[in-house]
């Protein structure tokens, strides 16, 4: 026995060194928020200075503000289409809708940007607030859709049925039933649309015209010019956002994180 | 019952049309317009020409595909980016085997809890891990400073970790490991054990073992993974414009520029289109590759 065990430390020891690296630039980053130095070189000291100046930066308190209410629209509005997608795709078993879900997910982010940009001015409309968020809804159906898809798909379809014997009309079975027992799986749809659309950065980058920024944007700008701690807090800001939305998502609906 | 059939197709239709047309909308006639435009004429100041020229004329045409081959610099370029996801794939199989055959092989308690920690980072917001490899390669840090020192001893002139394809590479590998851990996991985690303790009863060692039954059926994990991380690494452009510095730049760098920068959006067009072609190519072939090791086990 002693030979499979000391395969199974190796294992062990690799695993270990692939959770490291996948850990680590994202530990760097948190402390290096709390360290008294404008280097990200060495530990000086400890300070909530650079948090301090992240709520006297104007334009990142305009990207965070535009941040968030892109992604409230974005996850409301992708919710509700998502949602109708995934209702269809499980019981009318659409192709059409299947293929439409799954392409924007499928291709390289870039083309939906590029596209999309062709698309905006060829329309003449002024690249902004308005383009991003269209965008966002377009590439955040799919995700809520196959998430809905799957809570449907574990669901007990006699239930629904049940509902009608009684004399319940189609709407109101759906309604009383079926929406309550997906509930869970629209919440965490809603939550993942809330993330990717506040996470977003390349079809953000290519719809946002001058004027408009997000926060990855912002970050984008100020790690292009230099390597501050502001952009260090801000990360560790945003990382514990994420962190609060996927424990409340899990929460829901475990098994929608996985799919 | 005519009229409840009626009533059904009208249901159907107030279901599936809104998210139908939504894509329609904001993302196959975008994609269209894309394709149209990698056939039309680059417009004088930026952008794109008349789609009818003076005399009425439909302005339609293959050269902005010849252009293609008129500088070599972008073929290079396309070759380049081809390989540097090719070898992230590669970097991403060899470290996402192990640790997917440890968390298949950990008993179910811990399972989980070993897949979220590694979904975990991925949902961190995509730049802030680009922005800590910035931090890492950078040349302040722990680790440049003993790679130089290294390098020092060797009498080696100092290299800079950061802006250099060795950081492009180690960051797609960094955002796109989980892609590949989670299809392996997957696979693995099926594998009947009663075919490794057969294959032992029957004389084989532990390299055989893997190399003769568990690695050919867990292929289709391999592939899904592959393709997975191949496709989204070719079309990167944050992680090279961050990280690349001018010899670290990919083929999505030259479509953003061609894009937003020089403004040739026909030519852009076309660049993005053999990107998507690639990708798709890929996918393809990793789907085909697949299905062809299915029937030849079956």
């Amino acid at each position: 026995m002693p030979k499979s065990m000391s395969k199974r430390t190796l294992l062990w020891a690799i695993a270990a060194a692939v959770y490291a690296f996948l850990y680590v630039p994202l530990l760097i980053v948190i402390v290096y928020s709390f360290n008294d130095s404008r280097l990200n070189a060495e530990w000086v000291g400890f300070t909530f200075d650079w948090y301090v100046k992240l709520f006297h930066h104007d334009e990142m308190i305009e990207a965070a503000g535009n941040s968030l209410g892109i992604a409230l629209v974005t996850s409301v509005c992708s919710t509700v289409l998502g949602t109708m997608a995934g209702f269809a795709m499980h019981k009318y078993k659409s192709k059409v809708l299947q293929i439409l879900v799954l392409t924007p997910i499928a291709i390289p982010e870039i083309l939906t940007g590029v596209s999309l940009l062709l698309f905006f001015v060829m329309l003449n409309m002024s690249l902004g607030l308005v383009s991003i968020t269209l965008a966002h809804i377009a590439f955040c159906i799919g995700f809520v859709a196959i998430v809905v898809r799957s809570r449907l798909a574990g669901m007990d379809e006699s239930l629904t049925e049940a509902a009608r014997d009684c004399g319940a009309t189609p709407w109101k079975a759906f309604r009383l039933v079926t929406l309550p027992l997906i509930m869970p799986g629209v919440i965490a749809g809603a939550l993942m649309a809330f993330t990717l659309s506040i996470d977003d950065f390349v079809i953000t980058f290519f719809t946002a015209g001058a004027n408009a920024s997000t926060l990855p944007l912002q970050i984008y700008s100020m790690v292009k010019i230099a390597v501050t701690p502001e952009v260090n807090a801000v990360s560790t800001l945003l990382m514990g956002l994420t962190l609060l939305l996927i424990v409340i998502a899990s929460k829901l609906s475990p098994s929608a994180l996985r799919s | 019952m005519a009229k409840q059939s009626q009533g059904k197709s009208l249901a159907r239709w107030l279901i599936s049309g809104p998210p139908q047309l939504y894509l329609l909308v904001f993302f196959v006639i975008p994609c269209l317009i894309m394709v149209l435009a990698a056939f039309r004429s680059p417009g004088d100041y930026g952008g794109l020409a008349p789609l009818h020229d003076a005399d009425g004329k439909l302005d339609l045409s293959f050269d902005n595909f010849a252009r293609l081959g008129e500088d070599i610099i972008y073929v290079r370029i396309f070759i380049k980016s081809l390989l540097y996801a090719l070898i992230t794939t590669i970097v991403c199989l060899l470290m996402a085997y192990p640790l997917a055959t440890l968390i298949a092989k950990s008993s179910k308690k811990y399972r989980d809890f070993l897949l979220l920690l590694v979904i975990l980072p991925f949902w961190s917001n995509f730049l802030i891990r680009v922005y800590a490899w910035m931090i890492i390669l950078g040349p302040q840090s722990a680790l440049s400073k003993a790679v130089n020192a290294v390098l020092g001893l060797f009498g080696a002139e100092p290299v800079s970790l950061l802006f250099s394809g060795f950081a492009v590479i180690v960051c797609l590998v960094y955002v796109h490991l989980p892609f590949m851990v989670l299809p392996l996991y997957a696979n693995l985690e099926k594998h009947d054990p009663a075919l490794l303790d057969a294959a032992q009863d029957l004389g084989a060692n532990g390299w055989q073992r893997f190399w003769r039954v568990t690695f050919p059926l867990s292929l289709p994990g391999v592939f899904a993974g592959a393709a997975l991380v191949f496709i989204p690494a070719l079309g990167i452009f944050a992680v090279s414009d961050i990280l690349g510095g001018t010899s670290g730049i990919m083929i999505g760098n030259v479509i953003k520029q061609q894009l937003l920068e020089t403004r040739d959006w026909p030519f852009g067009s076309v660049l993005s289109i053999c990107l998507t072609a690639a990708a798709l190519l890929a996918a393809g072939l990793a789907a085909w590759v697949a299905r062809q090791r299915r029937e030849v086990h079956a």
